[in-house]
C-alpha cells in the first residue's frame, strides 16, 4: 500500500495553500509532517484524505488514482488534536462504531475491539464514558476508534497538542510501538521537532504551504537542505551568523577555518547544542554578551547576544552565569553553510560523518 | 510588591468535605519572598488551578490564610488585591488598540496621562511592539496578542504579584523562546513578585527560581529546579521532572548495596534498613552501557539530536538510558552501569537519607 | 484559519430550496412587476403604463406621510427595544435554576401569533373594559387610543416592546454566554469600571449577535402590519396607517392593483436598501483594523 502525491496544490481564493508538491509514502511507514502553525499541515493533510479536493495534480493510492473519490471510499482513519469520541456512547461502543457501520460480524467486532482496546491500554475503562476518562485516556479511545478499521492511512493531526506535557511525552513513546503493530501508513503533522525526532521514520518539513524537505527523519535533520528547512526542524532555533569566505578560509570574529566552497558571503548556521562553555581540541572562540540563563535542573540554556543576532546555547549541568560579556566555543565541524538564497553549501562535517 | 504567605490553607469544592478525596486542595503552607519567580508545576486536576484562583481571589479558601506581606487578603475580592494576572488563552480588549489596551490598567486608575504615555512606553519596548501601538487589537495573532496581555500584566509598577495561568498554550514552540526570553528579562527589569502556572516541565524549570511541583492536591516538593533534579523528594517529582523521567527500580538494600534482581548495585554511602516498598531510582543520564554490570534488555533507540535515548527493561521494568551525540553505542551490549553518587533510594515512594546524613 | 472545507457540490442541495423559492416568491414578484407597469379598466384588459404607476407612488403625499410615520415608528422601535434588550440580558442570570426559569418567560411573548398579541392590547387598552386602560382612566389620564393619536401610537410602541424585547434580550444573552469568564476576571484585575466591562468587553462580544437583532427588529417593525390593524384599524384618522395597512387598503380597499404593485415594489427595494446600509455600516465598523 502507497500514497502517491503527484503535483498536488491547492489554491484557495487566488492564493496557494498548498503549492505543486510530490510524495510518495512507503507502504507501512511513519511520515511526519513538521512545520510552525499554518504552515500547510492540516491542509495537506485533507488532500491526503480526501476531505478537500488539489486544484490539480493527482492522488494515487496503490497506484489506482483516488483523486476526487469521496472520503468514505477512501478507507482512511483521522485523529485531531481536539479529543473527538461520542460523548454518549461506553469507550466499547465508541471503539465499536466504526466496524458496526462496516457491518463487521458481532463476534468479530467483539474481538477486535478488545484486542485493539489492549493495544491502547484502554481494557479496564470499556464500561465508561468518554467524559469520565482523562485526556489522555480520551485521545487514546480517538486513536482506537481510528486503528480498529484497519485502515491502510491513518491521519494524525498533531493529537497530542491538548495533552499535559507528561501524559504527551508517554503516549508518544508508544506511538511508534502501535504504529509497527498496525502496518498502516502513519502521517503525522506536528509543530515540535523534538516529536519528528521520538517519532522517527521519515519527516517532511513544511513553510507556508511548501514541502521543503521530505526525508529519513535524522537525515532531514542532520543534512538539512536549506535555511529554511533548519530553522524548521530546531528547538531551540538554529542560530544563524553572517560569514564571508575568502582564500578557502570561513571568518567568524577573529577566527578562521578551512571550508571547501567558492569565495562570497555565507550565512553560518549552528544548533543551540553544539555551543560549548569550555575550550575543545578545534573549536573558536566566540565574543558573545550573556542576556539570560535558563535552567531546566540537568541543563542550562544560554541566551546571547553576538552583534546584531539573538542566540540561543544548550549546556549540560547547571551554570550560573553573570550577565555580560561571555565567551562560548563553537568547534566548526557542526557549521552549516548556506549561501545566500539560503540553500546548503557546505553540511556541517559531523553530520556528513555519521 | 508583597511577600506571599499561605498559612495552613486547604479548599474543597464540597460544602461538607468527608473524606481525603473531597479536598481539590490538602492543608499547605508556603511562603513567597518579594520578587521572586515561582512556578506551580502539576498535571491537570492536580490542584495547581484552584491555588492560583485562591491567590487571585476568584475563589475563597475553605480554611487557611493568604498574606500579601503582613495584610490578611484571604477574603478580599480580587479587584482589591492589585494583583495581575495572564491567561492561558490572550484576553485582549478588541475594539482598542495596542495602546489602549496597555494603557487601560493605568487610565482606570486614574494616573496622570504623561505618567501613563512613558509607562506605555517602555513596555511596548519591552514587549517588542512599539511600531504597532496604534493598531487595533482585534486581528493581531495569537502570539501578539498574548504579548499584549503579557504587557497589560508588567504596566502597573506597584503589583503584589503576576500571575501566569499557562500562558505559552497557544503559541508556537519557535515563539516560546522569544516569550520566555521575554518574560526573564521582564522579571529582572521591573522585579515583580510572579507565580506561573504550568504542567510543562521546561517551562516551569527555565522560569522559576523555585518550582512547587503538585500532584493530587497537595505540594509533593518545593525547591529549586537544581534539587527537584538531583533529590526528588518523592518518586512521583523523580518521574515528573526530567524527559525520560526518572528509572526507578525495586530493590533490597543492605548497606551501601542495593540487590536488583539478585545483581549488586553500589550506593554511595550505607542507608539504613526500612520497612515498606524500597526503590531506587536514577537519571537517564546517569547510566552508561557497560560490559558488566545490571542486565538491559534494549528494545528501541529514538535520536532525539542532540542526545539518544535507549528505550529497554531492566527486570521486567521499562528502564530509560540517555546517551549523548557523538558518543558510541557499543554493539549488542545488555549490561548496565549506574553512577553510584547519582542514585536516590524511596522508602514507599518518599526518599530517605543515608545514615549518616540521617543522623 | 487554513482548514475550512471548500466543496462546491454543496450547492445541489441546496437546489430544491431555490425551486420552491422560486414558485414561492420569484413568481409572485414577477405577477408584481407585471401589475406595476399596466393599466386596467376592468375586464381583463390591461394596457401597457410604463412607469407611470412608480412616479405617481413616489409622488403621493399620502404614501409620503405614511413612510414617515414608518421610519419614526421603526426608530422608536429600535430606539427602545435595543438597548432595552441589552439591559435585560446583562441582568439575566447565568445559570441554574433561574436561569432556566426567566428564559422560559422571556421566550413566551414570542410564542403569542401577532393577531393574538393585538387582540389581548386591543381589549387590555380599552377604557371601559381593558386592565389597563381602565386604571389608567380611573387615575385620572386622559387616556383613549381610539381617539388619541398619541395614546395610539403610545399602545402599539408599548405592545410591540412587550412582544419583541425579548427576541434581543435573548439573542444579546446568548453572544454574553460565549464570554470566557477569563475576561471578566481579567477586567476586574485591571479595575475596569461596570461601563467598562460593559463598552470593552461585552458590547464588542455581542456585535455579531446585536447585527443580526438589529437587522431583524428593523425588517419585522418596518413591516409590521397585524398588531396595528387588529388595535387602531390604522386609526385614529391615518395616525397609524403605517406602509403595510396603506398598501393594503389601497390594493384590496380601492382595488387599485397598478400603483399598489409599483407601491410594493418600492417598499420591497426600501426594506432592501436600509438593511443593505445598516449591515454594511455595522460590518465595516467591526472590521477596520
Amino acid at each position: 500500500m502507497t500514497l502517491e502525491l503527484r503535483g498536488v496544490s491547492k489554491e484557495v481564493a487566488g492564493q496557494a495553500w498548498t503549492h505543486p508538491t510530490d510524495l510518495v509514502l512507503a507502504p507501512g511507514s511513519m511520515n511526519v509532517l513538521l512545520g510552525p502553525t499554518l504552515s500547510g499541515k492540516t491542509t495537506l493533510m485533507r488532500l491526503m484524505a480526501g476531505l478537500d479536493q488539489p486544484t490539480a495534480g493527482r492522488i494515487l493510492w496503490q497506484g489506482r488514482d483516488v483523486t476526487g473519490q469521496r472520503v468514505q471510499d477512501r478507507g482512511v482513519a483521522m485523529v485531531y488534536q481536539q479529543f473527538i469520541n461520542y460523548p454518549s456512547m461506553t469507550v466499547y461502543d465508541n471503539i465499536a462504531s466504526p466496524l458496526r457501520l462496516q457491518r463487521v460480524a458481532r463476534a468479530e467486532i467483539d474481538r477486535r475491539v478488545r484486542e485493539t482496546a489492549a493495544m491502547m491500554r484502554l481494557t479496564p475503562f470499556l464500561d465508561r464514558r468518554p467524559l469520565e476518562l482523562s485526556g489522555g485516556q480520551q485521545q487514546r479511545t480517538a486513536l482506537a476508534r481510528a486503528l480498529v478499521k484497519g485502515a491502510g492511512l491513518v491521519l494524525l493531526d498533531e493529537p497530542l497538542a491538548n495533552l499535559d506535557y507528561k501524559l504527551r511525552e508517554e503516549l508518544r513513546a508508544e506511538i511508534p510501538r502501535i504504529f509497527e503493530a498496525s502496518g498502516a501508513i502513519f502521517v503525522y503533522a506536528t509543530t515540535e521537532p523534538e516529536e519528528a525526532l521520538l517519532l522517527g521514520g521519515n519527516t517532511a518539513t513544511l513553510w507556508e504551504g511548501r514541502v521543503t524537505q521530505f526525508g529519513p527523519t535524522p537525515q532531514v535533520y542532520r543534512a538539512p537542505q536549506d535555511a529554511v528547512t533548519a530553522r524548521v526542524f530546531s528547538d531551540p532555533p538554529m542560530n544563524f551568523k553572517p560569514v564571508v569566505v575568502t582564500g578557502g578560509e570561513a571568518a567568524l570574529d577573529d577566527a578562521r577555518w578551512p571550508v571547501d566552497v567558492p569565495d562570497g558571503p555565507y550565512t553560518a548556521g549552528f544548533r543551540a547544542a553544539h555551543l560549548t562553555l569550555d575550550q575543545t581540541p578545534r573549536a573558536i572562540p566566540l565574543a558573545a554578551r550573556l542576556d539570560a540563563t535558563e535552567i531546566t535542573g540537568a541543563e542550562t540554556y544560554l541566551h546571547l547576544l553576538h552583534g546584531q543576532d539573538r542566540w540561543v546555547g544548550l549546556v549540560p549541568g547547571v551554570r550560573r552565569l553573570a550577565q555580560g560579556p561571555l565567551t562560548v566555543w563553537l568547534d566548526p565541524a557542526h557549521v552549516y553553510l548556506f549561501d545566500q538564497c539560503g540553500r546548503l553549501a557546505r553540511a556541517a562535517p559531523y553530520a556528513r560523518a555519521a | 510588591m508583597a511577600r506571599i504567605t499561605l498559612d495552613n490553607l486547604a479548599h474543597s469544592y464540597s460544602p461538607a468535605p468527608k473524606g481525603d478525596a473531597d479536598w481539590a486542595l490538602k492543608p499547605m503552607s508556603l511562603t513567597w519572598r518579594d520578587g521572586g519567580a515561582y512556578a506551580l508545576l502539576g498535571s491537570s486536576g492536580c490542584g495547581k488551578t484552584t491555588l492560583l484562583n485562591i491567590i487571585s481571589g476568584l475563589l475563597h479558601p475553605s480554611r487557611g490564610q493568604v498574606l500579601f506581606g503582613d495584610r490578611d487578603v484571604t477574603t478580599l475580592p480580587t479587584a482589591d488585591r492589585n494583583i495581575a494576572q495572564v491567561f492561558q488563552f490572550p484576553v485582549v480588549y478588541d475594539t482598542m488598540t495596542v495602546r489602549q489596551n496597555l494603557a487601560f490598567p493605568l487610565k482606570n486608575r486614574g494616573l496622570p496621562a504623561d505618567r501613563i504615555a512613558a509607562r506605555v512606553a517602555s513596555v511596548a519596548r519591552m514587549i517588542g511592539m512599539e511600531d504597532r501601538l496604534d493598531r487595533r487589537a482585534r486581528g493581531l495573532t495569537a502570539d501578539a496578542k498574548q504579548k499584549i496581555s503579557l504587557g497589560r500584566g508588567m504596566v502597573r509598577q506597584d503589583v503584589n504579584a503576576i500571575l501566569f495561568d499557562e500562558p505559552l498554550t497557544v503559541i508556537d514552540p519557535q515563539m516560546k523562546w522569544e516569550l520566555r526570553t521575554q518574560l526573564k528579562a521582564l522579571h529582572r527589569e521591573f522585579g515583580h513578585t510572579m507565580i506561573y502556572v504550568t504542567h510543562d516541565q521546561t517551562e516551569a524549570l527555565t522560569f522559576a527560581d523555585e518550582v512547587v511541583v503538585m500532584s493530587e492536591g497537595r505540594v509533593v516538593q518545593a525547591g529549586t529546579p537544581q534539587s527537584l533534579f538531583d533529590a526528588p523528594a518523592h518518586t512521583f517529582v523523580g518521574y515528573f521532572i526530567g524527559s525520560p523521567g526518572m528509572n526507578l527500580l525495586d530493590a533490597q538494600i543492605a548497606g551501601a548495596t542495593a540487590f536488583v534482581d539478585g545483581t549488586a548495585i553500589p550506593l554511595a554511602a550505607p542507608y539504613a534498613p526500612s520497612a515498606g516498598r524500597v526503590q531506587i531510582g536514577i537519571r537517564p543520564d546517569a547510566v552508561r552501557p557497560a560490559t558488566e554490570g545490571l542486565p538491559f534488555h534494549l528494545v528501541r533507540v529514538e535520536d532525539v539530536g542532540h542526545h539518544r535515548i535507549l528505550r529497554g527493561e531492566v527486570a521486567g521494568t521499562p528502564f530509560n538510558v540517555v546517551v549523548p551525540e557523538g558518543e558510541p553505542i557499543p554493539a549488542g551490549f545488555d549490561r548496565i552501569a549506574l553512577d553510584p553518587a547519582r542514585i536516590g533510594v524511596f522508602v514507599d515512594d518518599w526518599r530517605i537519607e543515608p545514615r549518616e546524613r540521617a543522623a | 484559519m487554513m482548514d475550512k472545507p471548500v466543496n462546491n457540490r454543496a450547492w445541489f442541495l441546496v437546489l430544491p430550496v431555490l425551486i420552491v423559492v422560486a414558485f414561492s416568491a420569484v413568481i409572485p414578484l414577477m405577477t408584481v412587476v407585471n401589475y406595476s407597469v399596466q393599466d386596467t379598466f376592468g375586464n381583463n384588459q390591461f394596457f401597457w403604463n410604463g412607469l407611470g404607476w412608480f412616479q405617481e407612488v413616489l409622488e403621493s403625499d399620502r404614501i409620503h406621510a405614511a413612510l414617515g410615520r414608518q421610519l419614526l415608528f421603526s426608530a422608536i422601535i429600535l430606539a427602545i427595544e435595543i438597548p432595552l434588550g441589552i439591559f435585560i440580558a446583562l441582568n439575566m442570570p447565568k445559570r441554574g435554576f433561574w436561569a432556566s426559569l426567566v428564559l422560559v418567560l422571556m421566550a413566551l411573548p414570542l410564542l403569542i401569533p401577532w393577531n393574538v398579541v393585538g387582540t389581548i392590547w386591543q381589549v387590555f387598552g380599552r377604557v371601559d373594559i381593558g386592565l389597563l386602560g381602565h386604571t389608567l382612566a380611573a387615575m385620572g389620564f386622559d387616556y383613549n387610543y381610539v381617539n388619541d393619536p398619541v395614546d395610539a401610537w403610545a399602545t402599539i410602541i408599548v405592545m410591540d416592546v412587550w412582544h419583541w424585547t425579548s427576541l434581543v434580550a435573548l439573542l444579546c444573552y446568548a453572544g454574553l454566554q460565549s464570554i470566557p469568564d477569563a475576561y471578566y476576571q481579567a477586567a476586574r484585575i485591571d479595575q475596569a469600571s461596570r461601563w467598562g466591562v460593559f463598552r470593552y468587553i461585552e458590547l464588542p462580544k455581542m456585535g455579531g449577535v446585536l447585527l443580526i437583532a438589529v437587522l431583524l427588529r428593523f425588517m419585522d417593525s418596518f413591516m409590521i402590519y397585524t398588531e396595528p390593524f387588529v388595535v387602531t384599524g390604522g386609526g385614529p384618522g391615518n395616525a397609524t396607517t403605517f406602509l403595510s395597512i396603506d398598501l393594503v387598503k389601497m390594493a384590496i380597499g380601492q382595488f387599485d392593483l397598478g400603483p399598489a404593485a409599483a407601491f410594493s415594489l418600492i417598499y420591497f427595494l426600501v426594506i432592501l436598501l436600509i438593511s443593505w446600509v445598516f449591515y454594511t455600516v455595522m460590518t465595516a465598523q467591526r472590521e477596520t483594523p
